[in-house]
């Protein structure tokens, strides 16, 4: 009697297993979708966080995209240049490698150096603040100190500090660029990570207009443009714009600007990743 | 007439009486983890009536026609009933794959995860073993259209309960909660809350 369970429920188990396999394998054979193999290598090359960086839904579809040649080999941003490499292998493309980019936020005013104008009381972020009539922040083009930016940094690059002075930690940036395209004032751009010398500003109002917002605004004067020895930056639209291409970090910009507005980043001793920006000596100017 | 009645009073029951988050508070891993944003709990629901329903007809004649009358059901319907949904949602991804690359990425990725959803296996076994998991103890089996209708009802409730919530979530997102409580833990207690609004259902009608 007992035995004679085993024995059945044996033939069960048995019997599902070779029906259900027999169904895969012939399922297999009918229903098999010929996937380009590039495809495999490529999802296991990415990272494979789906961030969403590239401006693809996830990594597949971007593994699809570079199979397909509908994307540039440098696609992820995320991964770095390791991950590029990796790609370009792959694809048996040869790519060169471009300097890795990290997010620097164009605004040094904190609380101390830029008024606020009202209290804001709301949902907590930047983008809740900016669509309710642009938060307190006297300046318009300023950061509202509201961090979205550093939640949305996937690897927590991007820290506030006292009076809401923001630092970001350039070795773990991966200059994916999530944070420039939360930010509602635009304020954060990718610059090379060898790039020191930096504005630190993204005030349009010029003159007193801008100084009476913020005490270290751009105000336009254009000072900078005239030192340069190597036509590296330019004022547009009332704030001054570092061409990298063009600049050799020389700091003379910096060391001529009235407010302060250009800083040179120089690396903390002891705080990998981390920096400070400070102002060439005026003597420097001679 | 009557027949049709009874047919609904089974699916409002599986589905709202005895729903299956809510009041049984099975398969709670995919109903907070996935229902942080509407998008998915979507691709999501979809996914589970398909599945469960596919799944709870093949279960249902497995068992009576191969374990039952081998008098082995009473303990290898775990086995098998799992065998028979790894094996479904296999084979429903390929021919999704194949025929509709589209719906593939709509649903692709939740099929996996769907193999080890906890509620494919509690319909598929309460299709067979009517009230086993609610204690009820009813001495009666379901017909092959019945289970079906009971199993609709069971995805059904699935559905409804983790798309309510995803858009509950969302909302909870912008809502100024006090920092401990913020993510999960106030899922919970908005679940919790939610469980009580169901339990509202119970006595309305038996199952």
């Amino acid at each position: 009697m007992q035995l004679d369970l085993v024995w059945k429920a044996a033939l069960a188990l048995t019997g599902l297993g070779m029906l259900f396999g027999a169904l895969l394998a012939v399922a297999f054979r009918f229903f098999r979708v010929e996937v380009d193999p590039r495809v495999e290598e490529l999802l296991e090359a990415l990272p494979g966080s789906n961030c969403g960086a590239c401006g693809l839904p996830g990594c597949e579809a971007a593994a699809e995209a570079l199979a397909a040649g509908e994307a540039p080999p440098d696609v992820c941003k995320a991964g770095g240049p390791d991950t590029t490499a990796a790609v370009a292998r792959i694809l048996g493309v040869e790519v060169e490698a471009g300097a890795r980019r990290v997010a620097h936020i164009r605004c040094r005013g904190g609380e101390a150096l830029s008024p606020s104008l009202a209290f804001y009381q709301g949902v907590d972020s930047c983008r809740g603040a900016e669509l309710a009539a642009g938060g307190g922040k006297a300046c318009p083009y300023g950061c509202l100190g509201l961090k979205d930016c550093a939640d949305a940094c996937p690897v927590s690059a991007i820290s506030f500090g006292e009076e809401g002075v923001r630092e970001v930690a350039i070795d773990k940036c991966t200059g994916c660029g999530i944070c420039a395209d939360v930010c509602p004032r635009g304020l954060i751009e990718m610059v090379p990570i060898d790039q020191k010398v930096l504005v630190r500003c993204n005030s349009r109002y010029t003159g007193k207009k801008a100084v009476s917002l913020c005490k270290v605004a751009c105000t336009g004067c254009r000072r900078c443009e005239k030192v340069c020895p190597r036509d590296a930056v330019h004022v547009r639209d009332g704030v001054a714009y570092i061409d990298f291409e063009k600049c050799d970090d020389c700091g003379e910009c910096a060391a001529a600007c009235p407010t302060n507005s250009i800083q040179v980043w120089t690396p903390l001793p002891g705080h990998p990743g981390l920096g400070e920006f400070t102002v060439p000596p005026k003597e420097h100017r001679e | 007439m009557h027949e049709l009645w009874r047919f609904f009073l089974l699916f409002l029951g599986a589905s709202l009486v005895y729903n299956i988050l809510l009041i049984r508070f099975i398969a709670l891993c995919p109903f907070f983890g996935i229902s942080n944003r509407m998008e998915t709990s979507i691709g999501m629901s979809i996914s589970v009536i398909f599945v469960m329903v596919m799944a709870t007809s093949v279960s249902w004649l497995v068992w009576n026609y191969a374990l039952e009358p081998l008098g082995v059901g009473e303990f290898l319907y775990i086995p098998s009933f799992i065998l028979v949904i790894a094996s479904l949602v296999q084979f429903v991804e390929m021919v999704i794959k194949k025929t509709s690359p589209p719906l593939y990425k709509a649903m692709g990725i939740y099929l996996p995860l769907i193999t080890t959803n906890c509620a494919v296996l509690a319909a598929a076994t309460e299709s067979v073993k009517p009230g086993f998991f609610t204690k009820l103890n009813i001495a009666y089996s379901y017909g092959f259209l019945e289970a079906v209708v009971y199993t609709l009802g069971v995805a059904v409730g699935f559905s409804a309960v983790l798309i309510i919530f995803a858009a509950m979530r969302e909302r909870i997102e912008l809502a100024p909660v006090p920092k401990f409580f913020r993510g999960v833990p106030i899922a919970f207690m908005a679940a919790a809350l939610f469980s009580l609004a169901f339990m509202g259902f119970a006595g309305m009608f038996r199952l």
